[in-house]
This record gives structure tokens, C-alpha cells and sequence, in this order.
């Protein structure tokens, strides 16, 4: 059985965008080991609650590591340290340690505007996909599913990269706000895939020049984004963003 | 006596109603498609490919998600797969047959000629799915791979690694960005609907509240189409994502449509354990586990006990003391018997004792077979990221140690009820997904729920709703303006202002907990006429509490996640008793409804078809704390014999 | 024009900017080898490489490569800042992967351009500069007498030290410039990813050894080292 901990916990305030924000402190006392961050979060709100305060806002959904809404930076950490990718919701309190200081913090980042304590609006991305995120197919009679053929490689390829949940982590650790690692992930998929070859030139075009316009960064290649991932996007998909928008401005 | 219900089903042979519905069917012409607005509430896997085709076919589409974008949708947990009839495998598969399984699967209580369809457009999805990109598992030959699942002697499962449910999503995402794009979808996201607008008999609109600015908005179209997903978070604990709730559901069923076999509540066999009540909720492991994983219990009682004291860990039991007991009792599917039969299997073998956690509630699930028979390497390609999500929760490695897993509440088979062409009981307002009742019956199968979304969603609303937009050609656009729009907008900022003016002492999920263990031990897995009874008595007791004792901090303007939760909890409690009430009308026991007192000797579910082979719709009778009425739908079935459900031989 | 108002596009000028003074450097450092066995033909490449019409147009394009990639430096880091977002973090923590020259590229190219200004002035100034304004005896020596000016200069101790900080700090921003610049131009994979950091390694130490040990070797054959009141006289 795991132990029970106790810890002092800062925790992020902020009403609004233009709000200044600041931290506010609270010791956390006998929180079980096996209790999730965000179960842990839950018992912060219910004290607050009680005592008649504003509960503390963060997002959250699904609490299974898939839905990509969990958004905490903690101790210096887009979803805190884990051994291997998992969002905030799959951070158990058994990773930290008797009498430890526990910073939460928001994403920060000019693309992503606080709306409200830990809740940031990422509605950004939305507007990346909205680009030219997606294969133009009618919903109707398309060919057999089979009639095209992928090979294994490609399509496992292709499914790794299609596994980004949109949580905002890249973003939250890069050190230029750049969402590269996010866009090239869907440029990679439907890149990979014989389905998404008719417009990827067209793809890659509009998602980055959406992605400058909304303002995030230029990427460095410092690979944080690709540590920090929760499902292990890897920075090969930026490389092929790259190659597959300079062969499309070069065709221009 | 009671009102019977008519589903208006098409005449004609089962597998030629579709096409013959289809064929006869009013259409609505482009220019006029531009001119007619349709609502579309949520943006799962229903409401986000609905809300695309819509788009795509030129009407104009306002779509809602309380999320920050349409993605978070709960559909995207989905981790199986997608059952289609393609019988790329060559084992005997067909329309027919999936429309079979699910029937019977469903334990005879869906609705023929729905399932029909479904099985029927089943296979377009999967066309569709992959000319839109969704990354499905392939062969070395670059065909597509499939995975059997529960309740099916053929495989038919497509899927993408263990999230088929995010890849459909965002397959159906993508197309919605698309149409987005294109301008004719325009996109709420944190916008949460609380009522439905009526005008003259007809749905018109609805009220929404901005989550991020706090205000209240109204919206008015032709028709409202609600995609909410499903009621399992009436229990508290669920494999179901916080924010999931009953509400737009039950502005529905308050404004008069009807409320469809409520009982039938799905309890997934495949959970991880609970481990405490800080716990907030439970998580799924993926159904497709059971394909390789054995299910056991120690035969010994005294092995349960050590093992419950953590004096023994279940690798150390030999084989021969362990009770595979789904492969004992259902030799014919063994490890692959329906969710139910899993389900109770276990909580059977549990309240005997033979429980193998701390709790007592839990039972094994094994790879050491698997390992032994495929390798290392081939279980973890099939399974590596749920066995990672495991070890993650529970601290336990899986290629070591059995997984403990334990039911829990997953879906919710009953809903807001539709007729054939996806339409409730009050006019212009349509229900598709998790949130209406049709294709399941009192159960689902595996792999069956993403099939039904993204059935409803492209490929049988965006006809059927054109069937009643048609007549609506020359309405011209509403106005917000209008009295019903300004009434509704004020019973909503009066139920707010009611519960913030309550100030108690008690937090929402304090309550809403407390109302889990309710329905949990009363209207869960086993049923009996007088727990229900007690438990219907202690709904209201709590109710009674909630209205006195509530306390929401804040206001109602601006980010107020108190809120928020206590007008969901507020509409559990109407969705709890309407759970009871249907289990305690239904004097027999079927799918994912069990009531102890309808068992045959060997505790299996007897059915009373005589009786009960009804769909039960239930009227909302103006008031929260007045006891609903109960209508009929006969259900007719043409092209399969009812029978008693055998997973046997 | 893409190059400026897309961001993968200035990454590409920076890219190959980059690259194309990694090309420059490998030429340098190995001209500068021949200073090490001997003075007549060092002398003689300096000759050749004066104030030449092919050798001045080369100049003025190595300088043009500079100044880009100086300006697009901080063109980049100043939007990269501004995307940054107004808040500070409270608490970071460097992930394991991302190395410490990734992180401070503008830094570490600031320190190189200081080097640089340096080295123009001790070498470049008095050849030929010297040469173009007709003034060859300008820093004392002949113009073309290129190995008497690393004679001089690395007599000085203060000039080694700062020569090798130089270096060091290339080094730095070279191991993550390499692999960088050809992941921006999307030669690079999972598999190649792994093999341009390691080629990248080899490469930039094998490179900047070959300056140190230009250095090193008239730092203490040529005195600095020795007779340590010498420098600067």
C-alpha cells in the first residue's frame, strides 16, 4: 500500500486574462499515494469549498490520459514528471515525496491566454486543424476501405504520429511558444498516408502560416517539446513538416 | 390504459426498409438547405459527424461543446475498436449477422429495424473513416487488420493501437474543421446547453450558457439536434469523463420528450479496482484485454483471504487453484462472453468471497498465458500502452503480476427516446448517439457505440432530418427575440440563482458522491424491488438535502465550475429516480438490467418477454419530485426469433 | 516572400546561413594548418587570398551570410519572446534531452561574433583591409605576412585566452547548429536524426581542435607562454 503524504502546495490564481495573478499557498495534510494529482486537486477544492473560498479552476475531462484537456505545468513540468509521456491526470501522488513543495502552474504562452486560474484557452489549435488539418472527403460512398493499400510501417507510422492529443504541452515547454511539434504531428499523419497526399502541399502551407498568424514561436529545435510530450510525439514529425513545406513553397 | 407509442418504422422486409426509406423520403434542395439552420448539440463522435454532413450538405450549422474544442469529447476514450460487417477476415460475416449479434447481444430489447440500418451503413463507415485518414491497424499487405470482441464469433473489429475511439474522433473532428473552414459550421466551444426551446410544438432553439463569460445566450434554428452522450455519471463513480452529464438530455425530457428503458445501464467487466473514496473516477481498460487475458479467481477461499491481506500475490497461486470461471461456466465463449454475463460473473464470484484485492472487489485478469503462447513482444504490440496505463494507476507491472480489474458503470443503453428517423417525441428535436435508446437494447456490445455514433451521425440523421426540414422550407429564420425564447432564458437564470441562493454548507461532489453510493448499491448491478424502493426513498431524502444544505461559491457571471456541477447533480437526482422507476416497472431481468428477484437457477438473467418485450418511455409530469408516467413502444420483431440468450455452447 | 514571413522559411535562412559558415570555418581551419609547417606557405594562400577581386567579392558574400544570420537571430528570438507570453514561469526544470546549447544558441552567438570582431581586428585589418586602403604595413608587418600575425597575436597570453573562450563557444554552438540546421531543411528522421547529432559532434570538435592547435602551438612555441611580458607591447 502506498503511504500517505503531506506537502505545501502553490497553486496559480489568476481572474482572467488581463488579471496580474499570483500564487496562493495551502500544506496539503495525509493525501493517500495512490490518489491522482487531479483527485488530490479535488480534495484542495472540496477544502476550499468548505470554507466558503472560490474553488481553485483547472481543466480536466476524461481523467485516462486521452482526452487532452488536463493542462497543469508542475514543478517546473507541463503535466509534472512522469518516467514515460502522461498527461497531468496520470500523475499519481506517490511521485512525490514527504514535505515537498508542489508549484502548479498554468501554461504560459501568448497562444494560449489564461481564462482563469490554471483553465487556458487553447482554442488556437482548433483554428491550426481548421486551416487544413483534415483530408476534404464527403461524407457518402468513398471506395472500399481496402482499395487502398497502406503498408504496416506506413499506417503504424502514421498512428503514432495521429496520437497527439492536442493537450498544449509542447507549447507550455517550449521556450519560443512554438506549437511546431503540435502541427507537425497532423501535417505527419495525413503526410504519411495515401489519403492525405493530394493536399499536402496545400496542408503544410495553410496549418504554418495559421500557426505564425495566431503567434506562436519559431521552433529551435531545443527538443522540450518532444520530452515533455504525453504521448511521445517525436521531433522527426517537425523535420518532416519542414521538408514537406519547403517542397511545397519551392513547387509554388 | 397506457398510450402506445408508434416508432414509425418503414413497412416492408427489415433488410429493405432503409433503402426503401431512403428511395421515398423528402428531400431538401441546395438553395433551400441554405436558407434552414439546424442546432447540434455536442461534438462526440454523433454530434461532430453530424454536425460535419449537415455542414457539408449545405444547411447551416450552429454546433456546442462545453469543452474547449470538439475533440475532448468523451467518444475519444473509446479504446476497442469499430465493428463493421466487411468480413475481410472470410469468417462468415455479413449484415445480417451483425445485425443478429447486436440483437441478441442487446438481449432482444433493441428495436429491429434500427439495428438493421445500423449493421447495414456499418460498412460505410469504415469507407469513410479511412478516406478521411483514421490510421487503422493494417496487415503486412496493407489491408486492414481486425480483432475480435465480446459477444461475436467472428472478427469484425477494425482499430487503430488501443484508440480507435480518438482516431474516429478526430477523424470526424477533422471533417467538422473542414466544414468550419468552409463556414458553414459554426463552432461554441464552452458553451453548455440548459433548455430547449419550444415554439408552437416544435423544437426551436435553445438556451445556452458561455462557460468562460458566465452570461446566458439564446439560439434559434429550424431544428435541434442533441448529441449528449450518455447518464452513467448519475452513479459517480464511471468509466464516463467528468464533465459528462444528463443535462441537455434532460431539458429534453422536461420540455416533453419521452425517456426511453433508463434501467439499462451497462457495467464494463474490464475496470481497474477502486482503490478509495478520494477516487473521482474509474478507468476502463479496454475490452479487447479479455481476447488474450484469462479471468480467475482462486478456488480456494482461503487463498481469496491472503491475497485480500496481501500475505499472497496472485502469481503465486498454481494453476490448479485457480477458477477460470467465465471459461468454467460459458465454455462456448469463455473469456468473451457479453459485458453483462462478464459483469455479474464477477460480482458473483466477489460477494462469495473469492475477491482478490484489499476490498475484496476485484478479480484477476491474466497475460501470463498469453506471454507464454504469443511472447513477450506480440502481447505488448497488442496491449503495450494499456499495460502501461495500468502500471501508471495501480503501481503493478501486468507482464508480471495479473491485472486486478472490477465492473463498473460504462454506458448507458437507454436515452431519450427516437423514432425511426432519430426524432423524439416533440417535433424538430432529434437525439443521436449514447443519448437516445435505439440500437442497443439492454446491451451493448463491444465495439458497437463508435459504430452507432458515427452511424447516426453520417449517415442516417443528415437523411432522416431532411425528411423534416422539408416541410420547413418556408419558415423563415427565428428571431431570439421572441416570448418563448425570453421565458426559457428566465427559468434558467432563475433555477441559477435558486441554487446559488441556497447557501449551505455542502459542496456539490460531497452530495453528488453520496448519490453514486445510492444508486450504486440500490440501482447497480443487482436489483431488487425493494432496493429499489429504498433506494428511490433515499434519492429524495438527499434531494432534501441538496435544496437545503447546497453551497456554490461565486456567481453566476464568469467561470463558476460549482455551478456548473450543481445544475448537473440537480438533473442526476431526476435521472436517478428515473433509472429506479424503469428497474422497478421492469419485473424481469435482461442485458444490463438484473433484478435478483428474475434469475434462473444457474443466476442467469430470465427475461419475461410475454411482459415485458416493450420499449418503456417515460413522460416528465412538470414537476422534478413528480413520479413520471409510462408509455409503450411494442417492439415487433420480424426477421429474428426471440429466444433466451445462450453463451454456452 | 516566404523566407521572411513564414517561420519555417527564416528558419531555413538561418539554416543555411548556418551551414554554409560551417563550410567556410572547415575551409579556414584548414589554411590555417598550413601554419603549422610552413611560414613561406602560409604566406602564400595569405597572398592569394588578399586584396583580390575573387577574394574580396568572397569577403563581402561571407559577410553578407553573416550579417543575415546575425539579423535573423534576433529577429527569431525577439517574436520567440514575444510568443513566450507576458508570465514568466515560477519553477522550471530543464527535461534531460534538451541540451544546454539548444536552449542558449543566442548567447553562445553572441560571444562568437565578439570573437570574431576580435579576430578581424588582429588579422583581417591589418591584411586585407590593409591591402584595400594601400597601406600595407599597416599593423606593423607586411599585409601578406599572415604567419607573422599569429606569431604576434598568440604571443599574447590575454589573446589565447580569449581565442579559446571563442572557440569554446563555437564548439558549443556549432554541436547544436549542425543537426539543427539540417532537421530546419527536413534532411533528418528518427533514424538520421541520431547520425547528424553524432556527425555533428565529430564534426564541430574535429574542426575546432583544428583551430585550437593553431593556437596552441604558437601560444607556446611562439613566446606567449614563455616570455609573458612580450604581449602587448
Amino acid at each position: 500500500m502506498d503511504k500517505n503524504i503531506s506537502f505545501k502546495l502553490r497553486y496559480w490564481r489568476q481572474n482572467g486574462p488581463k488579471d496580474k495573478g499570483h500564487f496562493d499557498e495551502r500544506e496539503m495534510k495525509d493525501i493517500p499515494g495512490d490518489t491522482s494529482f487531479l483527485e488530490m486537486l479535488d480534495i484542495l477544492n472540496e477544502q476550499l469549498v468548505s470554507e466558503g473560498k472560490e474553488p481553485f479552476v483547472f481543466d480536466h475531462d476524461c481523467r485516462e490520459g486521452i482526452c487532452g484537456m488536463c493542462s497543469l505545468y508542475i514543478n517546473g513540468t507541463p503535466h509534472g514528471k512522469t518516467e514515460r509521456g502522461a498527461t497531468t491526470c496520470q500523475l499519481y501522488m506517490r511521485k512525490f515525496k514527504d514535505g515537498d513543495t508542489i508549484t502548479v502552474e498554468p501554461w504560459r504562452s501568448a497562444g494560449f491566454p489564461v481564462i482563469k486560474d490554471c483553465m487556458v484557452d487553447r482554442t488556437a489549435f482548433d483554428k491550426i486543424i481548421q486551416a487544413g488539418g483534415y483530408v476534404t472527403v464527403r461524407t457518402g460512398q468513398p471506395q472500399d476501405a481496402n482499395a487502398i493499400l497502406i503498408p504496416k510501417q506506413d499506417a503504424d507510422e502514421a498512428m503514432d504520429c495521429a496520437s497527439c492529443i492536442g493537450c498544449g504541452a509542447c507549447v507550455a515547454a517550449c521556450k519560443n511558444g512554438s506549437a511546431m511539434l503540435f502541427v507537425s504531428s497532423k501535417v505527419s499523419q495525413l503526410a504519411l498516408l495515401p489519403q492525405g497526399r493530394p493536399e499536402a502541399a496545400r496542408r503544410a502551407k495553410a496549418m504554418v502560416a495559421k500557426m505564425d498568424e495566431l503567434g506562436f514561436g519559431n521552433c529551435t529545435n531545443t527538443r522540450a517539446c518532444e520530452a515533455v510530450c504525453p504521448k511521445c510525439e517525436s521531433i522527426s514529425n517537425i523535420a518532416r513538416l519542414n521538408r514537406e513545406f519547403i517542397k511545397a513553397k519551392l513547387n509554388d | 390504459m397506457t398510450k402506445i407509442i408508434d416508432s414509425r418504422i418503414p413497412e416492408g422486409p427489415v433488410a429493405e426498409k432503409w433503402t426503401n426509406y431512403k428511395a421515398h423520403q423528402k428531400l431538401v434542395n441546395p438553395a433551400n438547405k441554405r436558407r434552414l439552420d439546424v442546432i447540434v448539440v455536442g461534438t462526440g463522435l454523433a454530434g461532430a459527424s453530424a454536425a460535419a454532413s449537415l455542414g457539408e450538405m449545405g444547411f447551416r450549422v450552429f454546433n456546442f461543446c462545453i469543452q474547449d474544442s470538439p475533440r475532448r469529447a468523451h467518444s475519444i476514450a473509446a479504446q476497442g475498436g469499430i465493428n463493421a460487417a466487411k468480413n475481410y477476415q472470410n469468417d462468415g460475416d455479413s449484415v445480417y449477422r451483425l445485425f443478429y449479434d447486436t440483437v441478441k447481444g442487446g438481449d432482444y430489447r433493441a428495436r429491429e429495424a434500427n439495428v438493421y440500418r445500423l449493421a447495414e451503413v456499418s460498412n460505410s463507415i469504415i469507407d469513410q473513416c479511412v478516406a478521411q485518414g483514421v490510421p487503422f491497424a493494417r496487415e503486412y499487405g496493407g489491408m486492414l487488420d481486425n480483432r475480435s470482441f465480446g459477444g461475436a464469433q467472428v472478427s469484425r473489429t477494425f482499430y487503430a493501437k488501443g484508440q480507435t475511439g480518438q482516431q474516429l474522433l478526430l477523424g470526424a473532428y477533422s471533417a467538422l474543421s473542414c466544414q468550419v473552414n468552409a463556414g458553414t459550421v459554426k463552432l461554441f466551444t464552452r458553451y453548455e446547453m440548459l433548455d430547449v426551446v419550444i415554439v408552437d410544438g416544435r423544437a426551436r432553439g435553445i438556451i445556452a450558457r458561455n462557460l468562460v463569460t458566465g452570461k446566458l445566450e439564446r439560439f434559434a434554428a429550424h431544428a435541434v439536434v442533441i448529441a449528449t452522450g450518455g447518464y452513467g455519471n448519475a452513479y459517480f463513480l464511471s468509466t464516463n469523463a467528468m464533465g459528462c452529464n444528463c443535462s441537455a438530455a434532460m431539458s429534453c425530457y422536461r420540455k416533453g420528450a419521452y425517456f426511453a428503458n433508463p434501467s439499462y445501464v451497462q457495467i464494463h467487466p474490464t475496470c481497474i479496482p477502486i482503490h478509495g473514496d478520494k477516487q473521482s473516477k474509474l478507468t476502463l481498460m479496454s475490452e479487447s484485454l479479455r481476447n488474450d487475458g484469462r479471468i480467475w479467481v482462486p478456488k480456494k477461499l482461503e487463498d481469496a483471504k491472503k491475497l485480500q491481506e496481501g500475505t499472497l500475490r496472485g502469481e503465486d497461486i498454481p494453476d490448479e487453484d485457480r477458477d477460470f470461471y467465465l471459461e468454467r461456466r460459458y465454455p462456448a465463449f469463455g473469456n468473451l462472453v457479453p459485458r453483462d454475463v462478464a459483469s455479474r460473473a464477477a460480482k458473483e464470484r466477489c460477494d462469495k468471497g473469492f475477491g482478490v484485492n484489499n476490498t475484496g472487489l476485484a478479480v484477476f485478469l491474466d497475460f501470463k498465458y498469453a506471454i507464454d503462447r504469443l511472447g513477450k513482444d506480440v502481447v505488448a504490440a497488442r496491449y503495450g500502452n494499456l499495460f502501461d496505463m495500468y502500471e501508471e494507476i495501480t503501481d503493478d507491472d501486468p507482464y508480471k503480476t495479473p491485472m486486478m480489474i472490477y465492473p463498473a458503470v460504462h454506458y448507458t443503453m437507454g436515452g431519450i427516446w427516437v423514432d425511426y428517423e432519430l426524432q423524439t417525441s416533440v417535433k424538430g428535436l432529434f437525439a443521436i448517439g449514447e443519448c437516445n435508446f435505439s440500437d442497443h437494447g439492454a446491451n451493448r456490445l463491444g465495439a458497437s457505440a463508435l459504430m452507432q455514433g458515427l452511424a447516426d451521425g453520417y449517415f442516417v440523421l443528415p437523411y432522416t432530418i431532411q425528411n423534416y426540414l422539408a416541410d420547413q422550407i418556408t419558415v423563415p429564420r427565428f428571431s431570439t427575440d421572441l416570448p418563448e425564447f425570453a421565458e426559457a432564458e428566465k427559468a434558467v437564470m432563475d433555477r441559477m440563482t435558486r441554487l446559488m441562493g441556497i447557501q449551505g454548507k455542502r459542496s456539490v461532489d460531497s452530495i453528488h458522491k453520496e448519490l453514486g453510493h445510492i444508486m450504486w448499491e440500490y440501482v447497480g448491478m443487482g436489483r431488487t424491488a425493494e432496493g429499489l424502493k429504498e433506494g428511490l426513498k433515499q434519492i429524495k431524502a438527499l434531494r432534501k438535502v441538496f435544496y437545503s444544505e447546497l453551497f456554490v461559491p461565486g456567481s453566476t457571471e464568469g467561470v463558476n465550475i460549482e455551478l456548473e456541477k450543481a445544475i448537473r447533480l440537480e438533473d442526476f437526482f431526476v435521472m436517478g429516480e428515473l433509472i429506479a422507476y424503469d428497474a422497478l416497472n421492469r419485473n424481469e431481468s435482461c442485458g444490463g438490467h438484473f433484478r435478483e428477484e428474475y434469475q434462473t437457477e444457474e443466476g442467469e438473467a430470465k427475461r419475461d418477454d410475454e411482459n415485458f418485450f416493450y420499449v418503456g418511455c417515460w413522460e416528465y409530469q412538470g414537476d422534478d419530485e413528480k413520479e413520471p408516467v409510462l408509455y409503450k413502444e411494442p417492439l415487433v420483431y420480424e426477421a429474428i426469433k426471440v429466444q433466451t440468450r445462450n453463451y454456452k455452447s | 516572400m516566404w523566407l521572411c514571413n513564414s517561420s519555417i522559411g527564416r528558419k531555413v535562412v538561418m539554416s543555411v546561413s548556418g551551414l554554409a559558415l560551417i563550410l567556410f570555418l572547415t575551409f579556414h581551419a584548414s589554411m590555417n594548418l598550413v601554419a603549422l609547417f610552413s611560414a613561406e606557405g602560409y604566406n602564400m594562400i595569405c597572398e592569394f587570398l588578399g586584396a583580390n577581386w575573387y577574394a574580396v567579392a568572397a569577403t563581402l558574400g561571407l559577410a553578407a551570410l553573416v550579417v543575415v544570420h546575425i539579423v535573423y537571430a534576433f529577429w527569431l528570438t525577439l517574436q520567440n519572446y514575444r510568443a513566450r507570453g507576458k508570465d514568466r514561469y515560477a519553477v522550471t526544470d530543464k527535461p534531460k534531452a534538451v541540451e544546454w546549447a539548444a536552449q542558449n544558441m543566442l548567447v553562445l552567438g553572441i560571444i562568437v561574433v565578439l570573437g570574431m570582431v576580435l579576430h578581424l581586428w588582429n588579422f583581417w585589418y591589418n591584411m586585407m583591409f590593409a591591402e584595400l586602403i594601400h597601406q600595407p604595413e599597416l599593423g606593423g608587418l607586411h599585409a601578406t605576412d599572415g604567419y607573422g600575425y599569429i606569431v604576434q597575436t598568440f604571443s599574447c597570453p590575454v589573446y589565447v585566452v580569449l581565442y579559446v573562450i571563442w572557440l569554446v563557444a563555437l564548439w558549443f554552438h556549432l554541436t547544436h547548429g549542425f543537426w539543427s540546421a539540417l532537421q530546419t531543411v527536413g534532411w533528418s528522421g528518427k533514424i538520421w536524426f541520431e547520425r547528424w547529432k553524432c556527425i555533428g559532434y565529430i564534426y564541430s570538435t574535429v574542426l575546432i581542435l583544428m583551430f585550437l592547435v593553431v593556437v596552441a602551438k604558437f601560444a607556446i612555441c611562439g613566446g606567449a607562454f614563455c616570455c609573458a611580458n612580450a604581449c602587448c607591447q
